[in-house]
């Protein structure tokens, strides 16, 4: 017990950054099974880091309030940035979401409550492991049981073909509205909790370096159920301390995982198990 | 004073344009996002500074460095690209593919360089002579790099509109099947295309380095994301899309500077090209149609 | 009854229907020929929504249905097949069964699910297996028994015996043929007129977008207009 205690203690920094991990990779994880490659969770994240902080910092309100009011307004904005893409697929959607998010880290970055360039700090840090692994669990749960309503059917579908899926009477443009939305929520639960655990934010925190990570992860592990999302993002985030005698060239391993996962096992790590049967073949089928 | 403008507009515009060529070229010739186009424009940046610094003339660093880029965006597409190609992964996988290669070029080039600023330490380069024509000011250097960049520009016009090769890319880039019963080789093709868009990426950071004898490894990142809004302007696809949407670019840049909205001219840039995206997606010269919702 | 009225639809400058009237009533198979590029998929593209028309309405029991976004269309009733394939190719069998189901319940009983297949002649397939691995005539009768789950008003089948044999063929025309007996409204595309003249009461013939002629199967293929629109001027009749 007290060796468990012990290394709780020397890494409960890590222990803390692997749930927010996972939570932003089932993120993104969500809007993946849609089949739209999004890339704007790291912003959705961003907006809700800002707005908890500056309700903590400024109003001094309590955490759950901080949290619950910036996945609401992440998720908002999630459904509005539904709208004008609606047309958009493949690597189109991908550059308009990534723009989405470099203009949202412009604005973090000049606006006077957001701190500016230097960002925000003080920031309570009350995003203890047992919020941080508590909150995840709810997502987890959440997101399980809503894989076994008919939206989760829908959201295969349209992934698969979105002609037939509106063939069989499903309305594409509601499902990715909702998928997009979803992801947002969830992004800005993971930001909010971010934000509590960290000891600043920046603008830079939010940005397409970020948004990489995230997709990064959730290929690695494997984007056709969310127990891959968790995988990739946990053994990511393991993975930079457990080579550490790498030193300077220590994010090699990524990239080659990356690589290796995309060429090789392209259902991502988990795959490997056979999770999910039917799994497509490879990580991101979308429209083109 | 709007001249002068307009001309340092011009000079930046140039490398922008350079840049962004080779990533339209890759989405014309195979629908493909390389996003190790960026790693690869910092790769050949630091090449060139090692080179500089063994004593090899910058001129010729700057003509090798060019090359090792063609070279890597050749192995590139070896490694990320192409066996993808062969079990038809798709448009998006090769994306994805194409980061686990920039991760690892960064990675390396950390490695090898380590995280702090680089110079030329060539003489010559703060101390170029500057130029007054009429209303506008530039220093050799700043002209030098423009030159290059509109060379390289007019030679890959050429090497499509005339000659050989060129045509089997354009072919390949219209319909790869039809290219391939054609009997275009289409792997060398490919190679091919990948050569040429990868040696001008690097050439455009190794001009880049040069313009503000600086060379870091985060230098790739906000060109990556600005080449982006240049081929949605210029269409993707588009190589003259390119060229005009990489002028426009660094013009509006400029002025934004110029005109007080400096902070905010990313913003600016990425907000016409989401507008764009949701309202004529096609660019001002693209050919490639969305299916509508 | 599905009805089309003086339909005309346009892509940019070319007519691809022009002016075609047609019903189909339950318990009735209406056959729609012509060449390619006739206009015959551009046709079912119009009824599911998928193609705006330039002129003239679609309606299904009465009700216009051709403003209506695709999705909701495919809820009034009309179900379809596609001349490409378009299965949920990585989904399993029971997946597809479900999607084409999808407006109408949450989930088939296993009854509901051995009723479809057996209606779509696929009595003894896999459930768990992948659609896209399936044998291609069993994907195509998977199709049909996709857009039986829907429990449709309307049935189109576009071209579904493309790449079967004889044997197949004629399988499927008792298959077509039970399921309007079933009730429902059956709107067959094709080439292979042995089927069509097997499987349909009626035909319709379009060429060049326009509706050339009208009868019964036999009477189409010695109409002198359709063999000239098909085989040139001077041949004999079709098949």
């Amino acid at each position: 017990m007290q060796t468990l205690l012990d290394f709780y203690a020397k890494h409960s920094r890590l222990i803390d950054q692997i749930g927010v991990n996972a939570i932003l990779a089932l993120s993104l994880s969500v809007s993946l099974q849609a089949g739209q490659l999004a890339l704007a969770q790291a912003a959705f994240m961003g907006i809700a880091a800002y707005v908890s902080a500056i309700l903590a910092l400024n109003y001094h309100w309590p955490l759950l309030a901080t949290i619950v009011a910036a996945v609401l307004v992440s998720t908002v904005v999630a459904a509005l940035l539904a709208y004008p893409v609606r047309r958009l697929r493949g690597v189109f959607l991908a550059i308009a979401t990534i723009g989405f998010g470099e203009i949202v880290r412009v604005i973090a970055n000049n606006l006077k409550i957001t701190g500016g360039a230097e960002g925000m700090s003080g920031i309570p840090n009350d995003a203890t492991t047992p919020v941080i692994y508590g909150s995840l669990a709810v997502v987890a749960i959440a997101l399980w049981l809503l894989s076994r309503t008919k939206f989760a059917l829908a959201v295969a579908l349209v992934r698969e073909d979105e002609y037939a899926a509106r063939g069989v009477g499903i309305d594409v443009g509601a499902i990715r509205t909702l998928s997009l939305a979803l992801g947002g929520a969830i992004a800005g639960l993971g930001g909010a909790l971010y934000a509590h655990a960290s000891f600043f934010i920046t603008p830079n925190d939010f940005g397409f370096a970020r948004m990489e990570q995230i997709l990064v992860w959730c290929v690695v592990g494997g984007v056709t159920s969310p127990v891959g999302a968790v995988i990739g993002s946990t053994a990511l985030s393991i993975l930079p301390e457990a080579i550490r005698f790498l030193a300077d060239y220590r994010e090699v391993s990524n990239g080659i995982i990356l690589l290796v996962v995309i060429l090789f096992a392209p259902g991502g790590l988990a795959s490997l198990w056979k999770w999910r049967r039917g799994a497509p073949r490879d990580p991101v089928r979308v429209h083109a | 004073m709007l001249a002068q403008q307009l001309l340092n507009g011009l000079f930046l515009g140039a490398v922008y344009a350079l840049f962004a060529v080779g990533y339209t070229l890759v989405f014309g010739v195979l629908d493909i996002l390389n996003l190790a186009h960026a790693a690869i424009f910092t790769a050949a940046a630091f090449a060139a500074f090692s080179l500089a610094g063994m004593g090899v003339p910058l001129v010729l660093a700057f003509l090798i460095a060019a090359v090792m880029a063609g070279i890597m965006g050749i192995l590139l597409d070896r490694v990320a690209f192409a066996p993808l190609r062969a079990r038809n992964a798709g448009t998006l996988v090769p994306l994805i593919s194409s980061i686990g290669v920039a991760i690892i070029i960064g990675a390396v080039l950390r490695g090898i360089y380590g995280v702090d600023e680089r110079h030329f330490t060539v003489g010559g380069l703060d101390t170029a002579p500057v130029i007054h024509a009429g209303p506008v000011t530039f220093t050799t250097v700043e002209l030098t790099i423009f030159l290059a960049a509109i060379v390289l520009m007019l030679v890959l016009s050429w090497v499509l509109r005339a000659t050989p090769l060129g045509r089997r890319i354009r072919a390949v880039a219209e319909d790869r099947v039809a290219a391939a019963l054609l009997g275009v080789n289409l792997e060398l093709t490919i190679a091919a295309t990948f050569f040429i868009a990868s040696s001008l990426g690097g050439a455009a950071g190794v001009l880049t380095a040069l313009r503000y004898n600086s060379i870091t490894l985060d230098m790739g990142g906000p060109i990556e994301l600005k080449g982006l809004a240049v081929i949605i302007l210029g269409g993707m696809g588009s190589v003259t899309g390119a060229v005009i949407g990489g002028f426009i670019l660094g013009a509006v840049e400029t002025l934004a500077i110029a005109y007080g909205l400096s902070e905010w001219r990313d913003a600016i840039l990425f907000g016409v090209m989401f507008v764009l995206l949701v309202l004529r997606p096609t660019g001002l010269f693209g050919k490639r149609a969305l299916r509508a919702a | 009854m599905l009805a089309l009225e003086h339909v005309s639809v346009r892509y940019g400058g070319v007519d691809a229907l022009k002016d075609v009237t047609l019903t189909v009533v339950p318990s009735h198979v209406v056959g729609l020929i012509g060449p390619n590029g006739a206009g015959k998929t551009t046709l079912v593209n119009a009824t599911t929504g998928l193609a705006p028309l330039a002129t003239g309405q679609i309606s299904l029991d009465g009700a216009r249905i051709n403003s209506l976004p695709p999705h909701l269309i495919a809820r009034t009733g009309i179900a379809r097949t596609y001349q490409n394939i378009r299965l949920f190719g990585a989904l399993d069998v029971r997946a597809n069964l479900a999607a084409g189901a999808y407006a109408r319940k949450t989930r088939l009983t296993n009854d509901e699910i051995a009723a479809l297949l057996e209606r779509a002649g696929i009595p003894g397939i896999d459930l768990d297996a992948r659609a896209g691995a399936l044998p291609y005539g069993d994907q195509r009768r998977l199709e049909i028994a996709r857009a039986l789950a829907a429990s449709p008003k309307v049935l189109m089948l576009d071209e579904p015996a493309a790449g079967m044999n004889p044997s197949e063929t004629s399988r499927l025309v008792e298959t077509i043929r039970a399921i309007a007996a079933s009730g429902i409204a059956v709107l067959l595309i094709e080439h292979d007129m042995p089927l069509v003249r097997a499987a349909c009461d009626s035909v319709v013939v379009l060429n060049f977008g326009e509706v050339i002629a009208r009868g019964t199967p036999s009477e189409v293929a010695r109409d002198p207009v359709v063999v000239e629109a098909y085989l040139g001027s001077g041949a004999e009749a079709l098949a």
